[in-house]
């Protein structure tokens, strides 16, 4: 095989790789912390991808309206859960975070929305518009179920799934979009040309894995989330909220989200269900870091990037096919490595 | 005596159908030592746990005139009420000194900060292994910082569940002397224990539960001096 094919295919698998990365560690980082295994991910890179190319078309995402909305029912769910005990502080706070707060966002976009936009700007607009859908779908579906089953979780992440697919649909119509690249500038490495688009994907990964490796590390906020993912009874005795500890998984989730779907929407053209498939991706890496292991996860994304890359060279028909049968000698050792049951006894 | 901190009145606990704790009541005073003594699987693990919310728990529930029963467990706890559970449940992944912040995880930083130097000067030991991680420690040690990350956390009453369960009986003199130190500290006791002759000697009060009941309380010199107490409990 030719070199020049052979690096042009790994530069491509690396590049979607490094995202299938973040959406992997975002799944790992949601399921130790609360359990739930977020197959709605996936829908998060389609609402930042969409957001973003909706914004640098000059027009306002339907996602603004998304996050009223999500806002509003959340803000319901608190004022029922209030109803026993009602205090001041936390209705103040909820009236900021789930009524003001988007009111706010939607607000802020209208106003600047158009298109001549600097990129930048459109980039930290749709970041500020799809993260606090994750912490809304917290509040709304997982919270009240918290100390569900992992399975029963699942089920629910499966209906969270198809209700944002369905949201999206809605919001932006069945026409993919795709969006400007972030940076024009190209390098050239031996024969190959590297495009700024992937260098900018490298260079967010990058920066996203140190940022969220200096937060878990350093800040007593961080250090709050591994606690509460390393024993739960543990951080709620020490006065560390299950549930602040669960919107603040799904608001990194949700950023981690939008960022790959930004990443991703200059490279391939988005619908309103392709985040589904690049989310599964990041899953099967996960998987294959056990769910537990954040380096195990990245470096199977990194493969499950280049499988994905070489396969839809060889065998385009078959490349999905063929990455997810990745799955299946994983699947196999565990279930030969595991004791016959283990299923929840926490 | 004055206003109760802690009042328990008439509690039940059951697991399913099972009722493993009935119809108790408790109170625990402004700077008192109160414990609980009786034979394993009396209930007194289910009774503290239902206290601070892990369980269910039917009948009055108060602590310094709040009505605790509609509350989360993180907001008893914001209330001053701190227990450290039977099995330490530290996070063993994380070294000592992240276990007793996040222990300080409701606290302004500044306070946390002199509170740290206070659990460091009530446990050197603690101080001595602030990096290693929670779950390399010894039992002792553990317990240690156990009762170290509650007391991050300021409360007004701070409930053991068995505290020397396991330890060699010097370290667990140990543990007693600290849990005596902390009431001239000005922080309330509940303490649960097997080791009924180490708990009745640092107690101001005692319960005895039997079955899921309380059979007996009083002082706690009048309790050792029982002669049920003294079969049973005291081997003598
Ligand atoms: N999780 C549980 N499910 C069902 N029964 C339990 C559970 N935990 C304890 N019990 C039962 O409740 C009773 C009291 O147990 P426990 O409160 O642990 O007693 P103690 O702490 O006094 O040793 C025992 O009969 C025990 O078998
Ligand atoms: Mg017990």
């Amino acid at each position: 095989m030719d070199t020049t094919i052979l690096l042009f295919l790994l530069q491509d698998g690396i590049t979607n790789g490094a995202i299938y990365a973040l959406l992997g560690l975002a799944l790992v980082l949601v399921f130790a912390v609360t359990r739930v295994i977020l197959i709605p991910q996936g829908e998060f890179v389609t609402f930042g991808a969409l957001t973003y190319a909706t914004l640098a078309a000059g027009k306002l995402p339907g996602t603004v309206w998304l996050a009223v909305l999500m806002g509003a029912i959340a803000f319901a769910f608190d004022l029922w859960s209030m109803r026993l005990s009602f205090r001041l502080a936390p209705l103040l706070r909820s009236v900021v975070l789930n009524l003001l707060l988007p009111l706010a966002i939607l607000a802020l976009t209208s106003a600047v929305v158009g298109p001549t936009n600097a990129i930048a700007m459109n980039v930290l607009l749709s970041l500020v518009i799809v993260a606090p859908l994750g912490p809304f779908l917290y509040r709304i579906v997982y919270q009240p179920m918290a100390e569900a089953s992992v399975l029963t979780l699942l089920i629910a992440s499966v209906g969270a799934h198809f209700a944002l697919l369905g949201l999206g649909l809605v919001f932006f119509g069945a026409e993919g979009l795709r969006g400007p690249a972030l940076s024009s500038a190209s390098v050239t490495l031996g024969p190959v040309p590297i495009s700024g688009q992937a260098l900018a994907v490298y260079g967010v990964t990058t920066g996203l894995i140190v940022a969220l490796w200096l937060f878990f590390g350093y800040t007593l906020y961080g250090k709050a989330l591994r606690a509460t993912a390393v024993n739960r009874i543990g951080a709620r005795l020490a006065g560390i909220r299950t549930s602040l500890s669960g919107q603040l998984a799904f608001l990194l989730a949700a950023i981690i989200g939008a960022v790959s779907g930004i990443l991703i929407v200059p490279i391939t053209t988005i619908y309103y269900d392709t985040g589904f498939l690049i989310g599964l991706k990041g899953f099967v890496a996960a998987i294959i870091g056990g769910l537990v292991s954040y380096p195990l996860t990245a470096l199977a994304a990194i493969l499950v990037g280049c499988v994905e890359a070489f396969s839809s060279f060889y065998a385009s028909n078959y490349k999905e096919a063929i990455v997810f049968t990745l799955l299946l000698p994983v699947l196999i050792l565990r279930s030969l490595a595991a004791p016959a049951v283990e299923e929840e006894h926490d | 005596m004055s206003e109760p901190l802690l009042s328990v009145v008439r509690a039940s606990v059951a697991y399913g159908n099972v009722e493993a704790v009935r119809s108790v009541s408790l109170d625990v005073g402004q700077n008192e030592i109160v414990t609980i003594i009786g034979a394993n699987g009396a209930g007194k693990t289910t009774l503290l746990n239902a206290i601070i919310g892990i369980q269910r728990l039917k009948g009055g529930l108060t602590f310094g005139s709040r009505d605790l029963t509609t509350l989360e467990i993180e907001d008893r706890v914001a209330t001053g009420l701190c227990l450290v559970p039977e099995h330490r449940e530290l996070f063993g992944a994380m070294p000592v000194e992240d276990n007793l912040r996040l222990g300080g995880f409701r606290i302004k930083a500044a306070q946390s900060a002199a509170t740290l130097e206070k659990v460091f000067a009530l446990f050197p030991r603690l101080k001595e292994r602030r990096r290693q991680l929670a779950g390399t420690l010894s039992g002792g040690e553990q317990q240690m910082l156990a009762m170290g990350r509650a007391l991050m956390g300021h409360p007004r009453l701070l409930m053991l569940d068995e505290p020397s369960l396991g330890l060699a009986p010097r370290i667990a003199a140990d543990i007693f002397r600290t849990v005596a130190e902390l009431k001239r500290s000005g922080v309330s006791i509940l303490l649960v224990e097997q080791n009924a002759r180490a708990a009745l000697q640092v107690a101001d009060r005692a319960y005895v539960m039997e079955l899921g009941e309380f059979i007996l309380d009083g002082p706690a010199d009048e309790v050792a001096a029982d002669p049920r107490v003294a079969a049973s409990y005291l081997g003598v």
